[in-house]
């Protein structure tokens, strides 16, 4: 097959992609519309509690932008936009052509696609999910209407698409390195990017198992957390924390890989301490699963498990603490170059300094009794999430951006963007930990005026309004990037370290005409030192084996997402419950063809590729 | 003389941070201005944690200042290559060692005080001190019932308390999960749906005096609609008074006397008395009281835990409860009443009063 009968459709070539590349767009795309999706709920909550006694957003309504906000957030916006990032560099970075199983990384991104839809469905047909993005079980029994269904049904879809990811990445990494990648030469973002998916692995089944109970509870009669018929709503609260906490790190891993590769890279010096960033990363990850009853200081386990639990999350400051010293020292000494991804970088550890510092203060068990579930709490975590994730995520797409699709995001744009996020994010979240500290708990839909809680709340607001606005610059600066911005070079920041500032901009569908030799930590770095133009090859020029597209996992997706909702009205309509198995019966059908059907892949022809290459460089 | 110089330094630098934190919030609901014993542990471990997280902010601040208007790349230096540093064991050593003596210091205070605060046993003995004050919180969607077992008698929304000393506390709900807080005096605890959940707190006389004799309470746990308007109040009371005040509710019986109460009792034993009972003295099982305890309702604080208690905000509630408090239980389990029959059921609520 040569290049030009495959030349199909733009939007036929998105639904049957296995590119890695454009996989990485498509998360990209469906990751900042929920985004902006779950931005526009949280600033609904932020309107409703302006004043006091408001009556903007008013008792369940409220509840359920509150649960969307932090599920469309956490599972929605942060986990794809990580997978976009993962997905655009990490093969590159490594050397590979592609990840290990193209196929299952396009089915992870539709199942993915597909659980989110329906989640959001919820808003149009009777209303969204009301119990919190915890969902705690006696609450979320209790919830009338579909709301929790959909919560139940959306997140299962979309976990296993995670899953699927977290696995292929695993082996990508494990496989698919270039001759003289070894582990110890890997960026610090691919070694994110690794232990991330191992937390993955371990962290998703549990969620997987809960999910499973309360959709036998909601929907099959089933009595796992029915206290009354001999049930235990705690069951839930430890399964959806033994997942719940090392998602955060699921998320923060791979934003402490972005910002290592920033600082490497815009300071023009290696990554200090490699070896401790590396130790550091795999015992946050290991320590990560240590610590989720913290989470539940308050539900009455005891002195002994509480101590237990407040010790150990009192050592993950220390692993924490190394890597915060270790990107000032990269910095130190170095020629820092403030360019927009940079600033989030720098501005990155102050707001992350707060965040951790306060998550220390609530792992002190007693303590914790005062901030659990009080504003100071929701301060907490969004200081780790949006100062840590967000920023990290908003300094990777402008960093990774020329990558991805040739053209630089317009730097003064970006500056403004950031000044205005940065702003807008410590005038809204500085202020809640004291707020919280004055009595107010989190999750109320309002308070009564004369608590002392009038102005920070104002203040909480408005920042929230400069976000906002940051958001809003951005989208301008991408609309004016991809109508009008320049095409770049393979290196457009001039400072390349790491293997995809190799390849040309976006990079050729093969990634690498020619497996390069990896001599070294920041491969590309070295070889500039040498004075040399390109990399070393670890292989003649030859024909380039690469996978055949496929719609099949978008149909896989289609019939679990068609399947969820006939299972869901099955209690309603006899005949939904057809609809489910026909739902189903679609998925299976194309696992079926895609297990017995062989699929060879195709070869890019040496000829090809050349003709490709001059075409960059020309 | 070292010592006694790090000491000074550490008491001025917690008496600046209690000076700051004081002036925040109201010291009926704030957390800042602790009530109580349990308040002031968590207060004082609050303070020791924020000195030693603000110390590490302050070493992470001052090197970040320095590093990033010291190595900014200048004009001249484009082509500047700077040294390629793998990394310093000895400096590596440091942040990894001092952390740890850091978190030890935090460690050691933590465990103690969660042991502390969990210490129930004077509650649990087969035979109690008559003088310990045990109150069963029953947690319900949007109001709050606290039994007084040892007593004999039953109260809603309001709770009573003695100061100065330990009273101790069983927690549990009766639907889904709520968490009760009275942030001034203490931390939180949840009120699980399958167990009984056990701590105390103390209330102290003179932080109840400065917060004009009543402490704000708060459900902490996401429990539905209502859950931001399911407040308590907590009045907390000298022994003596709450001694009378115990034997004033035991005595206590609905004693309506102008013809319009009359004539709301009649109403309220047609329509309300098969939830609400009017007698502190409630023999019926918990799964029976599905409603607050209206014995001493014209005592209260607030009506429905949130609006202001006078006849004008009961006629409000009583006319249309899901406008005050959306999803709560009350709304529909009685017939629609006339203007008047609002009036005299309102005279009568407000005729029940121990005090």
């Amino acid at each position: 097959m040569s290049t030009v009968a495959r030349k199909k459709s733009l939007i036929w070539d998105y639904l049957t992609t296995v590119d890695h590349k454009k996989i990485a767009i498509l998360y990209l795309i469906a990751g900042g519309l929920f985004f902006l999706v779950g931005g526009l709920e949280a600033l609904f909550i932020r309107i409703q509690l302006a004043k006091p006694n408001n009556d903007f957003l008013v008792g369940g309504l409220y509840n359920e932008v509150l649960t969307m906000h932090g599920t469309t957030m956490i599972f929605l916006a942060a986990m794809p936009l990580v997978f976009a990032m993962m997905n655009a560099v990490v093969p590159i970075q490594i050397g590979a052509r592609d990840v290990a199983f193209p196929f299952l990384n396009a089915l992870g991104f539709w199942l993915f696609f597909f659980g989110g839809v329906f989640l959001n469905c919820s808003w149009f047909l009777g209303g969204a999910p009301d119990a919190g993005w915890t969902s705690y079980a006696s609450l979320s029994l209790e919830s009338p209407g579909h709301g929790i269904d959909f919560y139940v049904l959306g997140l299962q879809i979309s976990g296993i698409g995670t899953l699927i990811g977290g696995i292929n990445f695993l082996v990508t990494i494990i496989n698919m390195r270039a001759p003289g990648m070894t582990y110890m030469r890997m960026p610090m973002f691919t070694w994110a990017t690794f232990v991330t998916s191992a937390l993955i692995l371990f962290a998703f089944p549990p969620l997987t198992v809960g999910l499973v109970l309360m959709m036998m509870d909601r929907l099959f009669g089933g009595n796992f957390f029915n206290a009354a018929a001999g049930g235990n709503t705690i069951i839930w609260e430890h399964l959806f924390w033994i997942f719940g906490h090392p998602e955060v790190y699921i998320l923060v891993l791979p934003a402490f890989g972005i910002f290592s590769e920033i600082f490497a890279t815009f300071s023009r010096k290696r990554l200090f301490g490699y070896s401790s960033m590396v130790f550091a990363t795999v015992l946050i990850g290991f320590l990560g699963f240590m610590v989720w009853a913290h989470h539940m200081f308050t539900t009455g386990l005891g002195p002994i498990a509480n101590a237990i639990f407040a010790v150990a999350t009192m050592a993950i400051a220390v692993p924490t603490g190394i890597k915060i010293f270790n990107w000032l020292f990269t910095m130190w000494g170095g020629s820092i170059k403030f360019t927009t991804p940079m600033m989030y970088a720098v501005a990155f550890i102050p707001s992350f300094v707060m965040g951790g510092v306060t998550g220390v203060m609530n792992a002190a068990a007693a303590a914790d009794y005062q901030y659990h579930d009080s504003y100071f709490v929701v301060a907490h975590f969004h200081y780790v999430i949006v100062g840590g994730v967000v920023f990290a995520l908003l300094a990777g797409a402008h960093y990774w951006w020329p990558k991805m699709f040739g053209k630089m995001l317009n730097e003064t744009l970006g500056k403004i963007t950031f000044w205005l996020f940065f702003i807008g994010f410590h005038l809204t979240f500085f202020i809640q930990h004291f707020l919280g500290l004055m009595g107010m708990p989190r999750r109320i839909f309002t308070y009564l005026p004369g608590q002392g809680l009038e102005t920070g709340n104002f203040i909480s607001t408005v920042g929230a309004f400069f976000m906002a606005a940051a958001t809003i610059i951005l989208l301008i600066n991408v609309v004016i990037t991809s109508v009008k911005g320049e095409k770049v070079s393979a290196d457009p920041w001039g400072d390349g370290r790491t293997l995809e500032w190799a390849v040309a901009s976006p990079p050729p569908e093969y990634n690498f005409a020619q497996t390069p030799l990896v001599r070294g930590l920041d491969a590309l770095w070295i070889e500039k030192m040498e004075g040399k133009k390109g990399l070393t090859p670890a292989e003649p020029l030859g024909d380039i084996h690469m996978p055949n597209s496929s719609i099949l996992p978008f149909v896989i997706s289609l019939g679990l997402f068609i399947a969820a909702f006939g299972f869901m009205y099955h209690a309603k309509y006899s005949w939904s419950l057809f609809v489910g198995i026909g739902g189903l019966l679609i998925t299976f059908i194309c696992m079926f063809l895609r297990s017995v059907v062989d699929d060879h892949g195709f070869h890019i022809h040496k000829e090809e590729v050349l003709e490709t290459e001059k075409g960059v460089k020309a | 003389m070292k010592k006694w110089l790090l000491n000074w330094r550490l008491f001025s630098l917690f008496s600046v941070m209690a000076l700051l934190l004081a002036g925040c919030g109201k010291p009926f609901l704030s957390a800042l201005q602790p009530a109580g014993e349990v308040a002031d542990m968590q207060y004082s471990l609050m303070l020791l944690s924020t000195a030693i997280m603000v110390l590490v902010i302050v070493v992470v601040t001052i090197i970040f200042i320095y590093v990033v208007i010291r190595f900014r790349r200048r004009k001249g230096e484009e082509n500047k290559i700077p040294k390629q540093v793998e990394g310093s064991h000895k400096l590596e050593i440091i942040w990894t060692v001092i952390p740890i003596l850091l978190l030890i210091i935090l460690a050691v205070p933590t465990v103690s005080a969660t042991f502390k605060l969990s210490d129930v046993k004077p509650m649990n003995k087969e035979k109690r001190d008559k003088n310990t004050v045990v109150v069963n919180v029953r947690a319900n969607l949007y109001w709050w019932e606290f039994e007084y077992p040892d007593y004999g008698i039953i109260t809603s929304q309001d709770l009573v308390v003695p100061t100065d000393e330990r009273v101790y506390f069983n927690l549990k709900s009766s639907d889904v999960k709520h968490s009760f807080w009275i942030p001034a005096v203490g931390g939180k605890l949840d009120t699980n749906v399958e167990n009984n959940n056990q701590f105390w707190l103390e209330f102290d006389q003179k932080a109840a005096d400065k917060a004009k004799g009543v402490f704000y309470g708060k459900c902490a746990e996401l429990c539905g609609p209502s859950h931001a308007l399911m407040d308590f109040k907590v009045k907390p009371l000298p022994r003596k008074e709450f001694d009378q005040w115990v034997e004033k509710m035991k005595n206590a019986k609905p004693a309506a006397t102008d013809a319009v109460a009359k004539e709301g009792e009649e109403i309220f034993n047609k329509s309300c008395i098969g939830c609400h009972a009017v007698t502190p003295a409630d023999k019926r099982p918990e799964q029976a009281r599905t409603a607050p305890n209206l014995a001493n309702f014209g005592d209260r604080e607030r009506i429905a835990g949130i609006l202001k208690h006078d006849e004008e905000n009961l006629k409000k509630w009583l006319k249309d409860p899901d406008s005050v408090k959306p999803g709560n239980k009350m709304t529909g389990t009685y017939g629609k009443l006339t203007d008047a029959q609002i009036d005299a059921l309102t005279k009568y609520l407000m005729s029940l009063k121990v005090e």
